[in-house]
C-alpha cells in the first residue's frame, strides 16, 4: 500500500522549553517501494517510524496508508524492533503465532512457511533463550510478516547484530520483499545497508528533524556491494550525509 | 541440527537424575548430624527427658500417635483450616493485586487501607477475631485468610507493575484483544512473582494456623501441643512441631516444582557449585 507522509510539526515539551523533533516532513511512497531512512543519531528518524506505526499519535499532520489515515497501532502496519522484543515465555512458534491459535490448521501451515522463509526450521519449539540474537531478529520478522502488513516497518532491526548476521538478514529481508511485495520503511544508521536495500534513500537532517534528500538507487537485484555504481551511489549519499554532519551555518 | 538439541537433552536428563539423589543426599547432612549429637545427649542424661526428649523418644511417640489414628485426625483438621483460609485469603490477595496492578484508579482507591491493615500485627486482631466469631472454625478460618491475603497481594501487584512496557507496544501492534494481553503478555510476565507470593502466602496461612490453634479449640495439631504441654509430654510436642515443620516443606516443595515448570523459560543464573 502506498503511504503519504505529512508531518508538520512533531515537538516535545521538555523542562527547558520544546524541542522540536520533526519540522515538515513531507513524502509519498508508492506501493510497494523499499525506503531506507539514514540520519545522525537524535534527528528523529525512530520517532518518524513510531508516527507512521501509529504507536505516536501526539503530533501536528496526518499520515495515510492507503486511503486510511493511521491513528492507532495495528496489524497493517508491521513493525520490528531494534531489539527483537519477543515474548520470553513463548516458544519460537508460539511467538510468531501470538494471539493467533496454531491449531487452526491455516495459521499452522503459514506459521510454517514463515518460519521456513526466515530459516529457522528445528527451533520452532526452543524459546527465545536458547537463540542468538541474529534467531530473535528472524522471529520478529516472522511475526510481523504473518499478519500480511500492508506496510512493514523496521527500526534499526539489524543495529545490534553483527556484521555476518546482518548482511544473512538483509538477504532474508530482499528474499521477504521479492516474494511478498510489502511497502517497507527501513531505519538505519548503516550507510552501505541504506544503499543497499533501498529503492530510495532518505537522509534526514537534525534539529529539526527533516529530510533533507531524497536519493534514488537505481540499481537492479541482486545488488553487489563492490560494484562499481553501488560504490558511486554510496559516495553521493555519503557526500549529503556529511553536508548535514556538520553544524548547522545559519544559527 | 534439532537432532543434536534432542541428545543433549537427553543427557541433561540422564545426569540430572543423578544429580537429583546427590542433591537430596546433601540436603539431609545437617539434620542428621543434629540427630545423631541430639541423641547423645538425651541418652548421656545431660539434659531431663522433660526439657529434651531425645529424637527416638519422639519417633516412638509419633508411632503410638499415628497407631491410635489421632494423628492423622488432628492432621485432617489442621489442613483443612490452613487450605480453606488460604484458599478464600490467597484468592482474594490474587485477585486484589491483580485489580490494583492493572489500573492506578484502584491503586489510589484501596492500596493505602491495604497497606495500613497489613502492618498490624495479626496476633494483635486475633483478640477481636475470637471476640466476633467466636472459638470455632470461622475465626480461625479468618485468620488464616488474613495472613495468606499480603503475600500475594503485595507480590501479584509487583509482578504486574514490573511486566515490561515495551511488550506492551508489541501487544498493541499485534492488537491483542484484553483478554489475550491478560493471557500472553501480563499474567505469564507476572507469574515469578505470583508463584512467589504464593510461597510467602502458604507459609503464612501455616503460621496463622498455629497461632489460631494454640488461641483455644479443641483439635488440631496446635491443640494436640497444647494439650500435650499441659500433661508435659514433650516428645509430643517435638511431634507436632516437626509436622508443622514437614507439611510446611512438602507444601512449599510443591510451590517450587510449579515454578520449575510453569518458569522454564526464564534464563537466569542457577547457583554456582
Amino acid at each position: 500500500m502506498d503511504i503519504t507522509i505529512d508531518i508538520r510539526d512533531k515537538s516535545f515539551k521538555k523542562e527547558r522549553g520544546v524541542v522540536h523533533v520533526l519540522d515538515h516532513v513531507y513524502f509519498h511512497i508508492d506501493d510497494g517501494e523499499f525506503i531506507t531512512v539514514i540520519g545522525p543519531s537524535g534527528c528523529g528518524k525512530s520517532t518518524l517510524l513510531k508516527i507512521v506505526a501509529g504507536l505516536d499519535t501526539d503530533y501536528d499532520g496526518s499520515v495515510y496508508i492507503g486511503r486510511q489515515k493511521v491513528q492507532k497501532p495495528s496489524v497493517e502496519q508491521g513493525f520490528v524492533f531494534q531489539e527483537h522484543r519477543l515474548f520470553p515465555w513463548l516458544t519460537v512458534e508460539e511467538n510468531i503465532a501470538a494471539d493467533l491459535s496454531l491449531n487452526n490448521a491455516e495459521i499452522r501451515k503459514k506459521v510454517d512457511e514463515l518460519i521456513d522463509i526466515v530459516r529457522l526450521g528445528g527451533f520452532e519449539k526452543a524459546y527465545p533463550k536458547e537463540l542468538s540474537g541474529g534467531m530473535s531478529q528472524r522471529v520478529a520478522i516472522a511475526r510481523a510478516l504473518l499478519r500480511k502488513p500492508s506496510v512493514l516497518l523496521l527500526d534499526e532491526p539489524f543495529g545490534a547484530l553483527d556484521a555476518f548476521t546482518r548482511s544473512h538478514l538483509q538477504e532474508v529481508l530482499l528474499q521477504v520483499w521479492a516474494e511478498t511485495k510489502t511497502t517497507m520503511i527501513l531505519v538505519t544508521h548503516d550507510l552501505d545497508e541504506s544503499v543497499y536495500l533501498g529503492n530510495r534513500v532518505a537522509v534526514m537532517d537534525t534539529h529539526p528533524g527533516r529530510i533533507r534528500h531524497l536519493i534514488p538507487i537505481d540499481l537492479p537485484f541482486p545488488r553487489r556491494k563492490t560494484h562499481p555504481s553501488f560504490q558511486k551511489l554510496r559516495q553521493k549519499v555519503l557526500r549529503e550525509f556529511e553536508t548535514i554532519s556538520e553544524p548547522p551555518t545559519t544559527l | 541440527m534439532p537432532s543434536d538439541i534432542r541428545t543433549s537433552r537427553q543427557n541433561v536428563r540422564n545426569t540430572s537424575n543423578h544429580k537429583k539423589v546427590k542433591k537430596i543426599l546433601s540436603g539431609m547432612i545437617v539434620p542428621i548430624i543434629i540427630a545423631v549429637i541430639w541423641q547423645c545427649i538425651g541418652t548421656l542424661e545431660l539434659v531431663t527427658q522433660i526439657v529434651l526428649p531425645t529424637p527416638w523418644d519422639i519417633v516412638l511417640a509419633a508411632k503410638n500417635l499415628l497407631a491410635s489414628g489421632l494423628l492423622l485426625t488432628h492432621l485432617k483438621v489442621s489442613f483443612i483450616r490452613a487450605a480453606v483460609g488460604f484458599i478464600i485469603g490467597g484468592g482474594l490477595g490474587l485477585f486484589f493485586g491483580t485489580l490494583v496492578g492493572l489500573s492506578t484508579r484502584s491503586e489510589h482507591l484501596l492500596d493505602p487501607s491495604l497497606q495500613m491493615i497489613r502492618t498490624v500485627p495479626h496476633l494483635a486482631v486475633t483478640p477481636l477475631f475470637i471476640l466476633w466469631f467466636g472459638l470455632g472454625d470461622t475465626s480461625k478460618v479468618l485468620l488464616i485468610a488474613l495472613g495468606a491475603f499480603f503475600p500475594l497481594y503485595v507480590n501479584t501487584f509487583l509482578g504486574i507493575r514490573r511486566v515490561d512496557a515495551k511488550l506492551f507496544d508489541v501487544a498493541r501492534i499485534l492488537e491483542f484483544s484484553k483478554w489475550k494481553r491478560m493471557k500472553l503478555l501480563i499474567l505469564p510476565a507476572a507469574l515469578p512473582n505470583i508463584l512467589l507470593g504464593v510461597r510467602l502466602s502458604l507459609g503464612a496461612a501455616w503460621l496463622s494456623l498455629v497461632v489460631a490453634e494454640l488461641m483455644g479449640s479443641t483439635e488440631g495439631v496446635g491443640y494436640m501441643i497444647m494439650d500435650a504441654r499441659q500433661f508435659s509430654n514433650t516428645d509430643i510436642v517435638f511431634v507436632g512441631i516437626i509436622i508443622f515443620a514437614l507439611v510446611g516443606k512438602l507444601t512449599d516443595s510443591l510451590v517450587r516444582l510449579m515454578e520449575h515448570h510453569f518458569l522454564k523459560w526464564q534464563d537466569t543464573y542457577r547457583g554456582g557449585a
